[in-house]
């Protein structure tokens, strides 16, 4: 029987950590597949935001829900304001100029963080009503984690529902399909690109501030799981909502129970079953097919 | 209609005048500045008796960043993990010195050499097959993974703490490594260094090398000529990774030391920096990208580490938009213009 409940234990905790994975990796996701742009910088815009969340609570003690809106609505301006100086100009760039420049950004986020709020890791403090225990019926577990899981089974339906039934949900899909097609069916694909770039990193934010629990938040956050975002996007698909949800919940919950039971060099397997994967499928598990 | 009918003319005879042909013919011929680099590292030797430690390491990062330069600069595999050759390189090393199995350095180099040739080949043959995003991704993994192997094989390779104090033979038995006086460590770089560099230019000089660039520049025209492009990659790929992997050895024996820090995300990011900063496919963008970054490192890192790492930011930023070519793409633009100016004059 305690065998069970731990199975249930480490379950719910990697369905957390993997939701998290997933609010932050979905607009990287999408972004990439809409224009193949390989966004390195993508987890800079998750702990500025995060930085902007749990600062307004622990600071000016903003209620969660506000400085989860102040959080998302700024990191998306900003977001904007560097969609449209710096990675306009790279669109039809090489990927290595593109890696070259998001890794320059990452190095300015992290160096901008350090400076303004110095290289400790800065603690969230949650509403009384998400700490604590919830009874599930079958188990008591942390409120914060259901919580987490139920917002993330939200948010993916929310944007499922978007893309299948929103003007601006069909004009994404039929862009990651074919971009050229798209265009010259009049779909403003650089309009399009820079609303889902805000909303991408928006959503990022969101990740950085809710996960500040699981994943920490401090300058370093952006280069330390670089890698894990980039597994969640390329292991579900680029462009697919439904596989970076799979994807991350299977990375939180692998990388979870890992770390439990071999918490020396346990996320091995996670590095080779990646890679088994990919040359197996280099679309990834939901991806098209690159052409 | 006979096969002899039609006139052959060699072509290499009617265009052996043309100023083009002319320029790809004496483009791999020593040039007289090409000698200042090692000029240069002698002069160093002499004028810096107090730096050879920071000396040894330039040169360790500029071999590397020459590795690098062939998988990249020539060949066009973007990779972001080109620290597991250079961790593979000083494991080899270590574990052989550690356990006390070898210790003689040079034979050490050639066996780190093999180690890094067999992960990269074993490791080029899937994974260029894949472009893009997934080969990036499949380079970053691989690096991780034998970062998790070396921290999970603690019994052997000492996992997090490394494996101090290696106790490295006497180069040829005469010389011996001395840490607080690495003069012996200089020399013995600067010649291994040597030894690769004239490896490295006659080998992108060569035809393969020729091949390289064809497959960088435009590759449905290499597979359509019949040129066999992802052996010609395997191949350079497994050079560029046994060079990497003695990058890797000697930084081993100079150090004395080997930890997880030789597979780091952070060291592979950095070679990336300093190749691009220097400027990539050049040969010697790796030296000056290597000079201009250790030299700022060292001076401004210590001091202000974080207006370094934001400088660093922003110059990378520069570089992506404005000058992709690093700093001998610059000095070319400046030196072209120049001419252009005194020949219209």
């Amino acid at each position: 029987m305690i065998a069970g409940i731990d199975v249930i234990s480490i379950l719910l905790g990697g369905l957390a950590a993997g939701t998290v994975l997933f609010i932050v990796s979905v607009g990287l996701s999408v972004t990439m597949g809409l224009m193949g742009f390989v966004n390195l910088a993508h987890g800079a815009f998750a702990s500025f935001g995060g930085y902007i969340i749990v600062l307004a609570m622990n600071r000016a003690h903003f209620d969660f829900v506000v400085a989860l809106a102040l959080g998302f609505v700024g990191t998306a301006a900003l977001s904007v304001v560097f969609e449209q100086s710096l990675y306009r100009r790279l669109y039809r760039a090489t990927e290595l100029d593109q890696v070259l420049l998001t890794i320059g950004l990452i190095f300015v986020f992290m160096a901008a963080l350090t400076i303004a709020f110095g290289p400790q890791s800065q603690p969230l403090q949650l509403p009384p009503e998400l700490s604590g225990q919830i009874n599930l019926g079958f188990t008591q577990y942390r409120t914060y984690s259901v919580f987490l899981i139920v917002v993330g089974f939200l948010i993916v339906l929310g944007i499922w529902l978007g893309f299948e039934q929103t003007h601006i949900g069909a004009q994404i899909r039929a862009t990651v399909d074919n971009r050229r097609m798209a265009e010259s069916l009049g779909i403003n694909v650089d309009r399009l690109f820079t609303i889902t770039f805000a909303f991408g990193s928006g959503m990022a934010a969101l990740g950085g501030g809710l996960g500040a629990e699981f994943l920490g938040l401090d300058p370093q956050y952006a280069l330390k799981y670089l890698v894990y975002f980039l597994i969640a996007v390329s292991v579900g698909g680029l462009g697919s909502v439904v596989g970076v949800y799979y994807a991350s919940l299977l990375l939180g919950t692998l990388d979870f129970a890992l770390k439990l039971y071999l918490p020396k060099g346990g996320t091995i397997f996670i590095y080779a079953l990646t890679i088994l994967l990919l040359l197996w499928r280099p679309q990834g598990l939901f991806g098209r097919k690159m052409t | 209609m006979s096969i002899e009918a039609i006139p052959v003319e060699p072509p290499t005879l009617k265009h052996a005048g043309h100023a083009a042909a002319s320029t790809l013919m004496r483009r791999h011929r020593l040039r007289w500045w090409e000698a200042s680099p090692w000029l240069a590292a002698v002069a160093f030797y002499f004028a810096f008796p107090d730096y050879l430690g920071f000396g040894t390491a330039l040169l360790i990062t500029i071999l590397f960043a020459l590795s690098l330069d062939l998988a990249l600069g020539y060949a066009g595999i973007i990779t972001l993990g080109h620290a597991a050759f250079f961790g593979a390189g000083a494991y080899t090393v270590g574990l052989l010195a550690f356990h006390g199995i070898w210790t003689e350095p040079i034979t050490s180099l050639v066996l780190a050499a093999l180690a890094a040739a067999a992960i990269g080949f074993a490791s080029g043959l899937v994974l260029l097959r894949t472009q893009g995003l997934t080969l990036l991704m499949l380079t970053l993994c691989t690096m991780a993974l034998l970062q998790e192997a070396a921290n999970m094989a603690h019994d052997y390779t000492g996992g997090f703490d490394g494996l101090p104090s290696l106790d490295i033979a006497p180069v040829f038995g005469v010389f011996e490594f001395n840490p607080l006086y690495p003069d012996t460590q200089y020399l013995y770089t600067l010649a291994v260094l040597l030894v690769c560099f004239v490896f490295i230019r006659t080998l992108v000089y060569s035809p393969f090398g020729q091949s390289l660039t064809g497959i960088r520049e435009n590759l449905l025209r290499m597979h359509a000529i019949g040129s066999p492009v992802r052996r010609r990659l395997v191949i350079c790929y497994t050079i560029s990774a046994a060079i990497a992997g003695i990058a890797g050895g000697l930084w081993a024996q100079t150090n004395a030391y080997v930890n997880l820090s030789a597979l780091d995300l952070d060291r592979a990011a950095t070679v990336l920096i300093i190749l691009i900063l220097g400027g990539y496919g050049r040969l010697y963008g790796a030296f000056l990208g290597a000079i201009a970054y250790l030299a700022l490192e060292h001076f401004l890192a210590r001091i202000y580490p974080s207006a370094w790492q934001l400088g660093l930011g922003l110059l990378l930023i520069f570089v992506a938009l404005y000058a992709r070519n690093g700093i001998l793409g610059l000095g070319e633009d400046v030196w072209r213009r120049y001419r252009a100016g005194r020949a219209s004059q």
